[in-house]
Order: C-alpha cells, then structure tokens, then sequence
C-alpha cells in the first residue's frame, strides 16, 4: 500500500442527472472500398460533475465519438442513426443555426493542438471578452476586462498575459486559455479530446491539477477523450473504454482498473508501463485493431480474445450489467453499474434476458 | 561499493564535455542594418557520460531539454561544437566523411516516425536492406535476399520472405516501426540510437515493440541509446539513465537507484508527475511552476533555479558541477544541496518517492 491511496472522490457527481445521453448513434465513413463503421449503435449517459474517461486507440472511435456529440463528423463521415438528448432535447434535431448554438457554447471542445482554436490575430483579451459576451451581450467594456484578469489569475497564467497573441503563450499555457474560454461560456460539457498529449509530462501534471481544481470549483462535466490510461486514472470518476467502434467496458475508474471484467480492457491494463510498479512483465496482446469496413463478425475483439468461444464468432454480446444486481436496482443506466460487453460475463443476467444499455 | 568512475574497457560509447550551439537565424533588420549580437541555442551544453558495451541507457527530458541533439551527437550525425566523442576508442571528431560513413555501420538509429524513415518508392526489402548495398556487405541479390528476410522473421515480420517485396504503405503502423528496427538489425550494428522508438504506436503496440527491442538486446548483445520522454517506459526498458534539463545532464545512475531515491529536485518533479494507470494512486504535490525556458538564455547558476522549489542564493549564482552522490557509487547528480559543498543545506526530499507496487 501506499502513502497515496486515496478513495476515489464521487461527491461532486450528481447521480440522478443525466445531462447528456447518447442513444444508439451509428456513424459511417463513405470510402472507396466501402462503409467503414467507426461507432455501432453506441449508448453511453453522461452525469452532470462528473469526468468521464473515454478510452481507446486509434481507431476506436474515441474521437469520432467526440465531434458526434456536436455534430461535427466530417464528411464523408455522417451520423446514420441515433439519438443525443441534451437538456431533454434531440440535438439531432436541430438544425444547423441551432446546433451553432450549441457548439463551443454549450458544449465546448478543447482539442490536442490549441492553435487550432484559437485565433492567431486576436489577443488572448479579445478572445476572453467574446465568450464572456456570449452570455453577457451587454456587459461593460471594463467589467468584462476585469473579469478576464481575474480568470487568468485563476488559471495562473497571469493577467499581463491578456494583451499578448497566441503564439506567445507557450503550449500548456494555450491549454489553459482554452479551459479558461470554456470556463467564460459556461459551458455545459467540455470535451477535452486529448489535450494534454502535446504538453510534456510536468506541464501536464499542472495542467491535470488545474482541471482537477477547476471541476471542484465549477462542478465541471467532463468527457476526457483520451488513449493515455494513467491520466485516466488520475482524473475520471468513470471509463468507458471502446473497441472497434463500440463500448467494451463502462465503470468507475475504481472498480475498472481493479476489477476489469472484458479481456480487452485487461489485456489494455497490463499493456501500460507502470512507473509505481517495482518490476513488470508487459502483456503483449495478440494482433492488431480491426478494418472497420469489414469488421470481425459476432464481438469484434474476437480475433486478439484470448479467451474466445464459439459463440464470440456468430453473436454480437451486448453491453450487459457484471456487477452485483441489487434489490430495485434494475433501470436502465444508472451512474453506479458496471457494465461490459462480453460472452464470458453475458449469464451475469441469463443471455436470453440480457438487457441492452 | 566499487571504485571510482573512470573510463573501464567495457565503455562502447563515452562523450566528454560535448557542446552543440545552433546559431539564431537573425531577422532581417539586423541583417541588413548589420546590428544585433549573433546568439546561440545551448542546444547542449557541456554533456559527459558513458555507455557500458550490451547496456540500455536512457536519455530522458522534457522538450527542448537537448536529449535528441545528444543522441545525433553520441552517433555522429551532428558536430559537436566542442568536445569529444569517442567510440569504441575512435574519436569520431577526427574521422574524415568517408571514415565517418564507414562507421555509421556500426551505430544504426531508430526514429520516432517509421513512415519517415522508409522510402515509400521502395519495396520493404530494398528499403530495409538498402544499407548493405551501400556497404557492400553483400555479394548477390539472392544473398541480399536472404539476409533480409531473415532479418524480418527476427523482428516479427514472418514469413520475411513475403514482407520483402511489399511497400510500406500497404502495412500497419506497427509492422513500420518493426522494418524500421530490422534496418537499424541488418547492419549488425554495436550501438543503436533509439530516439522515442515507440512513442507513436498504440498502447497495445507499445508493449509488443517494447518488448521485442528487449528480446532482441539480449538476443544480439546489442547496446541502446534509448531516447524517451516518457519515464515509464525508460523504468521498463534502461539499466542507466541520465536526465537531462536545457542541455545539461543534472542527474545519472543507474535506472532503480534513480527512481527510488532521485537526488536532483529536478528528477523528483519529473517522477512525481508522470501518471500512474491506478485510480488509487494519487500523485504527490508540489509541482515545480512555469515551464522549460528557452536554451538561448539559459538561466544564470543552476539552470533549474527559476523553478526549484528549495532554490537559493546559491543557485542563481554558482553553476552546480555533476558530482558522486555521497556513498553511492555511480550516480551524481547537479544540485548543491544533494552534492558537493552545500550539502548541510539540503531542506530535504521535495517529495516522498516511496511508491509502493500495486498489489
């Protein structure tokens, strides 16, 4: 054991409020040899407080994920099906001057390389002053002005920094004016699609603890998009970890990364290096991910499944409730339930009645 | 405890006191107008260390802390400004260019970007092998053929013969970055640089390259000059590290003694802030503020001393020497307080770095 065990910290989540809900969404590529299927039928819900870790590699539709839920899949990509309630509304039925609104307002992105956010002829002021107005149309010159110092103050950039151009800020500082602008939005959500992985490992240390303080203070929610499993670990309340265009596993972070119940996510686990690990035996796992214009029929880790049957090959396993089943414990969702698609863990429930989430 | 440092037969690869400054391309004002002081990157300023013969060490810093510049400097692709390299007793600062393309055969590098490295004109074969042609080392195409492909069957690519007459665009990242490693093999190198080898693949490919590079140390007796940024993979991977900060190593050891009882605040901070994948796990504050400086001004004293938490007078003022830590043989580190006269100043660890396994 260790001087820093902790618990994990659940208490700012709010457990019976869904703010987003994914439904059944499908996204399909159009490419020359065929309809690749990034995300198949993905239900996934989104509590309000809460950091949830998306977990994939490339391929996996972490990402595409991501744009989906502001509708920004790129063509020849497009949403085939499937719902996205927000605030009890289908944004899948808005349409594009609605959705304007949505995006970077409501729900805002904060993406790899900040640059690409941020305008390279607006000051950082400029940039701050805007989204505060977002809200705020009529606000003072000067009380806008004062409210960006302070907020750099709170993201530790410092407030000189305002009259200074992206470019002069330096990455994690780039970063932080991102959180900072989501932050003025209010937004609702922010997705944060790998957003540390250009920092170096201090910077994103800093970055990690500003969030972290941040989501205290602001009861922040989060979808933290992300291949990296120990910044996971460092930040999410819960994990959903995706396959091949689909969820493999869905828990709190405690119980996924000590009670992990799909192969993939076992296999993904012991694959990491661990610096906290006195000496470590890699798991190398078989393969590689999947073509998705043609995926593997049945559950399309069966390939690289080291623990494979016949019934991986002809069905697909649905995401199913693996954690003990309580009394009146049986709706749909629900924040506490740890949930995995896998043959192996499919008689949790009785295949027949296995219940689709 | 064993004796003193000094250069012992076993020594592949030994840099002292190696520099490499790049010139500031100066604006065009000052070109024209003749004016403004030519300035330099401190790219690396001042390195010395010794790599033992069948070893992996690990070059680990944040961007911009030289670890690259180092590494093309240890193989000779890039001139020192001062200082020696010596390998395997040849000075490579005295070599002429033939003599020098000589050796390269013997110091193979392994980019972060496979798809960089491999011709996309050329079949895998050619592309791999072409190193052998350029050497002559081969006598036939059938030869060429076969050393090759049983090259390729090393590495995982199997059957060889079949990988030979593919192109690199009709195979999978990690299929890249294994060909990649096989050319660095062809050429029955004695030293490998290994600039951030895997850090574009997928985690689940990671572990796989990682573990054949291992394989394939042991199995040839090669020796590594294992580039990363990332300590978990170095803890993996390294027998010796050294950690580098703009352009200097501040702290060398071997891998265990490093990470369990880090002397440089330095070192401590870069450990404490790497993320552990266990939820349960919660990482020590405090974290050193701002960022990396730039290299053209470095900062005066202790490069670190702008950031370090326990700085001092001292530190801004006299540039800390990388000594022995007292007692410990073979690790040194560049901080006052932790070695050399300061010591009885030393306020302590910043950090507890006694990070127990997971159960």
């Amino acid at each position: 054991m260790s001087l820093f065990q902790v618990v994990p910290d659940h208490s700012q989540v709010n457990k019976q409020e869904i703010i987003l809900s994914i439904r059944d969404l499908s996204v399909e590529y159009q490419t020359r040899r065929g309809v690749l299927s990034a995300i198949d039928t993905l239900s996934l819900d989104l509590y309000k407080g809460e950091v949830l870790g998306l977990v994939g590699e490339s391929g996996s539709g972490k990402s595409t994920l991501g744009k989906a839920i502001m509708r920004m899949i790129p063509s020849p990509g497009r949403i085939t099906k499937g719902q996205l309630i927000f605030k009890n509304q289908d944004l899948m039925a808005y349409d594009e001057n609605q959705m304007r609104d949505v995006r970077g307002k409501q729900i805002s992105m904060i993406f790899q390389d900040p640059m690409t956010s941020l305008n390279p002829v607006q000051r950082i002021d400029n940039h701050i002053i805007e989204a505060i107005r977002v809200h705020e149309p009529n606000i003072s010159k000067d009380e806008a002005l004062s409210r960006s110092e302070s907020l750099m103050e709170r993201l530790g950039i410092g407030r000189r920094r305002l009259k200074e151009y992206p470019h002069q800020l330096s990455g994690g500082m780039r970063q932080r004016v991102m959180i900072g602008l989501a932050l003025a939005l209010k937004a609702n959500i922010i997705i944060a699609d790998e957003a540390t992985t250009s920092l170096d490992v201090i910077v994103e240390a800093q970055f990690l603890d500003l969030l972290r303080e941040l989501k205290d203070e602001f009861g922040l929610t989060i979808l933290l998009v992300t291949h990296n499993i120990g910044i996971v670990a460092e930040l999410a309340d819960r994990v959903a970890v995706m396959y091949a265009g689909r969820l493999a596993e869905v828990a709190n972070v405690d119980e996924l990364f000590h009670n992990p119940k799909h192969p993939y996510t076992q296999g993904l686990l012991r694959s990491v290096p661990n610096i906290a690990m006195d000496s470590q035996d890699l798991y190398r796992m078989d393969g590689t991910p999947p073509n998705l214009v043609m995926p593997p029929s049945g559950c399309r880790f069966h390939p690289r499944c080291p623990h494979v049957m016949d019934i991986c090959h002809q069905k697909q396993p649905w995401l199913v409730r693996v954690d003990e089943i309580g009394e009146g414990d049986e709706q749909v969702g629900g924040y506490d339930k740890h949930l995995a698609s896998c043959w192996l863990h499919q008689e949790y429930q009785g295949a027949t009645q296995a219940r689709r989430y | 405890m064993s004796e003193n440092n000094s250069s012992s037969s076993n020594t592949i690869l030994r840099l002292q006191d190696v520099k490499k400054y790049f010139p500031v391309k100066r604006d065009l004002l000052q070109q024209i107008m003749r004016v403004g002081e030519q300035q330099y990157v401190h790219a690396v300023d001042g390195v010395s260390f010794e790599i033992e013969q069948g070893k992996v060490f690990g070059l680990v810093g944040e961007s911009g802390s030289g670890k690259s510049t180092t590494g093309r400097l240890g193989v000779g692709l890039l001139e020192p400004t001062e200082g020696e390299v010596v390998f395997e007793d040849v000075h490579l600062n005295n070599l002429s260019g033939e003599e020098l393309r000589k050796m390269r055969r013997y110091m193979q590098v392994i980019f972060q970007d496979p798809m960089a490295s491999l011709n996309p004109r050329m079949s895998l074969g050619e592309g791999v092998g072409h190193g052998l042609k350029i050497h002559r080392l081969v006598n036939s195409q059938q030869e060429f053929r076969h050393r090759v492909s049983e090259i390729f069957e090393k590495v995982g690519l199997t059957p060889g013969d079949a990988y030979f007459d593919r192109y690199p665009h009709q195979i999978s990242g990690g299929q890249r970055q294994r060909a990649v490693i096989a050319r660095a093999l062809v050429m029955q190198p004695k030293l490998i640089l290994a600039d951030e080898p895997i850090a574009m693949a997928d985690v689940s490919v990671k572990a796989i390259l990682l573990d054949l590079m291992v394989q394939l140390q042991r199995e040839f007796g090669l020796t590594y000059l294992f580039i990363t940024h990332d300590l978990a993979t170095a803890k993996y991977i390294c027998d010796r590290i050294a950690i580098m900060y703009l352009g200097e190593i501040i702290e060398v050891g071997d891998i265990r003694t490093v990470y369990t009882n880090p002397k440089h605040p330095y070192t401590e901070a870069l450990l404490a802030a790497v993320p552990v994948p266990d939820p349960r796990f919660r990482r020590p504050a405090p974290m050193p503020r701002g960022e990396i400086p730039n290299a053209i001004n470095p900062p005066s004293g202790c490069r670190f001393h702008p950031r370090c938490p326990i700085a001092q007078d001292i530190c801004k003022t006299e540039h800390p020497r990388l000594l022995e830590v007292p007692g410990q043989a073979g690790h040194m580190a560049a901080c006052h307080f932790r070695t050399g006269d300061y010591i009885h100043l030393d306020p302590g660890p910043l950090i507890n770095m006694n990070v127990a396994m997971v159960e």
